[in-house]
């Protein structure tokens, strides 16, 4: 038996000092299985040559850009508020984050400072976001497995999150509600946003993630299906510039929200010495698909920890840092009903136009739900970024995924593929 | 404009001290300090960043390109590579550059020797996938890269597609893309 599934040596299997596996595919007992770009388990369009050797994959190559649509190319000829529409379209399993993180790489950009009120606003959203993705993930998770329950306990919640980003930004999908310096738009109602995701909170949540817990948790097939599968070690998850819930499972304790603190995150965020919002990072050692499995479960009760605290401080006041500046876009009443509204909304719309951008470069990134997300944008001093590059979460724990399943069964594919939530949209952009 | 930039990044003196005459440049700009490496140095750089203990830059957070041609500064070359590095063990992150010049046409796809950098994929092997696709978006090879491919478009796809002289809409890549028939090969 040449394979260990011992979670503590690294990965699971070095094909180099492996000399059974050495050689290509040769023999009868040596098979090619093309893996996707469209099957079920692939979630989207991956695709993955396997090379197999009865039903243990001896070496897999993974092929991605199927999904490749030249996002940062637009990004270079659509202007800071345009291309919102299609940064939410990267991870569009929590569109919101992806509208939060361009907007904040931007307002870094500008050196803008957002009033508290924004900052709780997006603080909810994001972390509504979160929630919304992990659910997704931990239900796909079970669905690899067959478990097709765990799916509709998970997804069935998303559909009331829909409805409060349907609420709060107008579309039920793809919010692209941040712009530069705020939001498009107010609140429509504080009293019902709350009440809605209060519900949220305290009615269907807990029940949604104890029914979760209660299927998976201790369930046989599960646990034996996920544990001691897909293991990497600490010092590896670092040095293959892993992040998010994949990395935190495997012991390396870094969160963005704690390591370089944003929004309502950071102390004194409303300007009058606020306390920065308490939660914890939850972290496991093993490393494996389980643990990670365990660590997002953990994460969902945090981000709702986060939203309780924030919900009954959203503060009055304006959303848009500086109503009066030149740098936002004016309300839709002050358009129709004078000059100045009109002048501005053209200052900013029209092609030869828009922002007087300082020149230079800047790197910022949140912690969405697969990790580090962050944009590099070079501005020339135009409407456009010169370059709007993305640090993509999913192109990096992807790319270790080859280490992972090599020694593994062909039906541990699906399962890792799930723990590490692969979203093809922001992998290929 | 934002005031006089500050140089007070911790990690910048060890590394002025263990690399005195080569020529490093530091700018910072919105509390993010940027190092431009010659490409020659940039792997004993790279190395020296993350081995040494004051430093200890153990996580490559992303590898990019940039394409500057025709922007309004003076740059010291036409390309960028942009390495972003984190420190676990100090909570620091760097950026550090180095500027290429190519020598032969850069609207096709051919070979260019000064388009080479040393890759750091024995330094972070993360680096493996981000620097085949700044490789397949602005055509810079690495050097010692163990799989230098294409990642997001196709084998023989005819271009870099994000360098700043290739259109927006393509060069008809798509209308002309060849058709296979159940017959050919």
């Amino acid at each position: 038996m040449p394979y260990t599934l011992e979670p503590d040596q690294g990965f699971d299997l070095d094909i180099e000092s492996t000399e059974y596996l050495k050689d290509h595919v040769q023999g009868a007992d040596r098979w090619v299985l093309n893996f996707g770009p469209q099957h079920p388990a692939t979630h989207t369009t991956l695709r993955l040559v396997l090379e197999l050797d009865g039903e243990r994959v001896a070496r897999c190559t993974p092929h991605i850009g199927y999904l490749h649509s030249g996002f940062e190319k637009l990004g270079e000829h659509h202007d800071y508020n345009q291309y919102v529409c299609t940064v939410s379209r990267m991870d569009y399993v929590s569109p919101i984050l992806n509208d939060v993180a361009w907007h904040h790489c931007v307002e870094g950009l500008f050196g803008i400072d957002l009033t508290p009120r924004a900052k709780v606003l997006r603080t909810i959203m994001s972390e509504l976001g979160r929630i919304m993705n992990h659910l997704l993930c931990v239900g796909a998770a079970a669905l690899d497995l067959g478990a097709f329950t765990g799916f509709l306990y998970g997804f069935n919640e998303r559909e009331h999150l829909y409805d409060i980003m349907e609420y709060v930004s107008g579309q039920r999908y793809h919010p692209d509600w941040t712009r530069v310096g705020g939001a498009w738009r107010d609140l429509p109602d504080d009293e019902v946003f709350k009440r809605m995701v209060k519900n949220l909170l305290h009615e269907r949540l807990p029940r949604a993630i104890g029914d979760l817990e209660n299927l998976l948790n201790r369930n046989r097939i599960f646990v034996d299906r996920l544990r001691g599968v897909g293991c990497i070690t600490a010092e590896d998850a670092i040095s293959w510039g892993l992040s998010g819930p994949v990395a935190r499972a495997s012991g390396v304790r870094r969160d963005v929200r704690k390591d370089k603190p944003y929004l309502c995150f950071q102390d004194n965020w409303d300007g009058e010495g606020a306390e920065a919002v308490r939660f914890s990072v939850p972290v496991s050692t093993e490393g494996d698909c389980f643990s990670r499995y365990l660590v997002r479960v953990e994460e969902l009760k945090q981000s709702m920890a986060i939203v309780e605290q924030l919900i009954d401080r959203i503060p009055p006041g304006p959303l848009n840092v500086l109503d009066d500046s030149k740098a936002i876009l004016p309300q839709h009443g002050d358009v129709y009903g004078s000059i100045e509204g009109v002048i501005q909304l053209f200052e900013l719309k029209m092609h030869n136009r828009g922002w007087d951008t300082p020149i230079g470069e800047t790197y910022d990134c949140v912690e969405s739900p697969n990790g580090e997300l962050g944009f590099y944008i070079v501005s020339d001093g135009g409407r456009c970024a010169w370059r709007a590059a993305t640090r993509p979460p999913c192109f990096l724990n992807y790319s270790v995924f080859e280490k992972l399943v090599e020694g593994h069964q062909l039906a541990d594919v699906p399962a890792i593929i799930g723990s590490l939530n692969i979203i093809a949209a922001e992998l290929d952009r | 404009m934002s005031a006089k930039p500050v140089l007070d990044h911790p990690s910048l003196p060890f590394v002025k001290e263990a690399f005195p005459d080569v020529g490093l440049k530091a700018s910072e700009f919105r509390g993010m300090t940027t190092l431009v490496v010659p490409r020659e140095k940039l792997h004993e750089v790279a190395r020296f960043l993350r081995d040494s203990p004051e430093c200890g830059y153990d996580f490559l957070s992303h590898v990019l390109g940039v394409d500057y041609l025709d922007y309004p500064v003076e740059t010291p070359g036409r390309f960028a590579v942009v390495y972003l590095l984190a420190s676990s063990r100090h909570d620091t992150r760097l950026t550090i550059k180095t500027f290429l010049d190519p020598s032969v046409d850069t609207s096709g796809i051919d070979f260019d020797p000064e388009l080479e950098v040393d890759s750091v994929t024995d330094i972070w092997p993360g680096a493996e996938w981000p620097e085949r696709e700044t490789f397949d978006m602005y055509g810079i090879r690495f050097r010692n890269h163990p799989d230098m491919r294409r990642i997001l478009t196709w084998r023989d796809f005819p271009g870099h597609p994000l360098r700043k002289d290739y259109p927006l809409r393509g060069r008809g890549e798509r209308e002309h893309y060849k058709t296979l028939g159940r017959e050919s090969r």
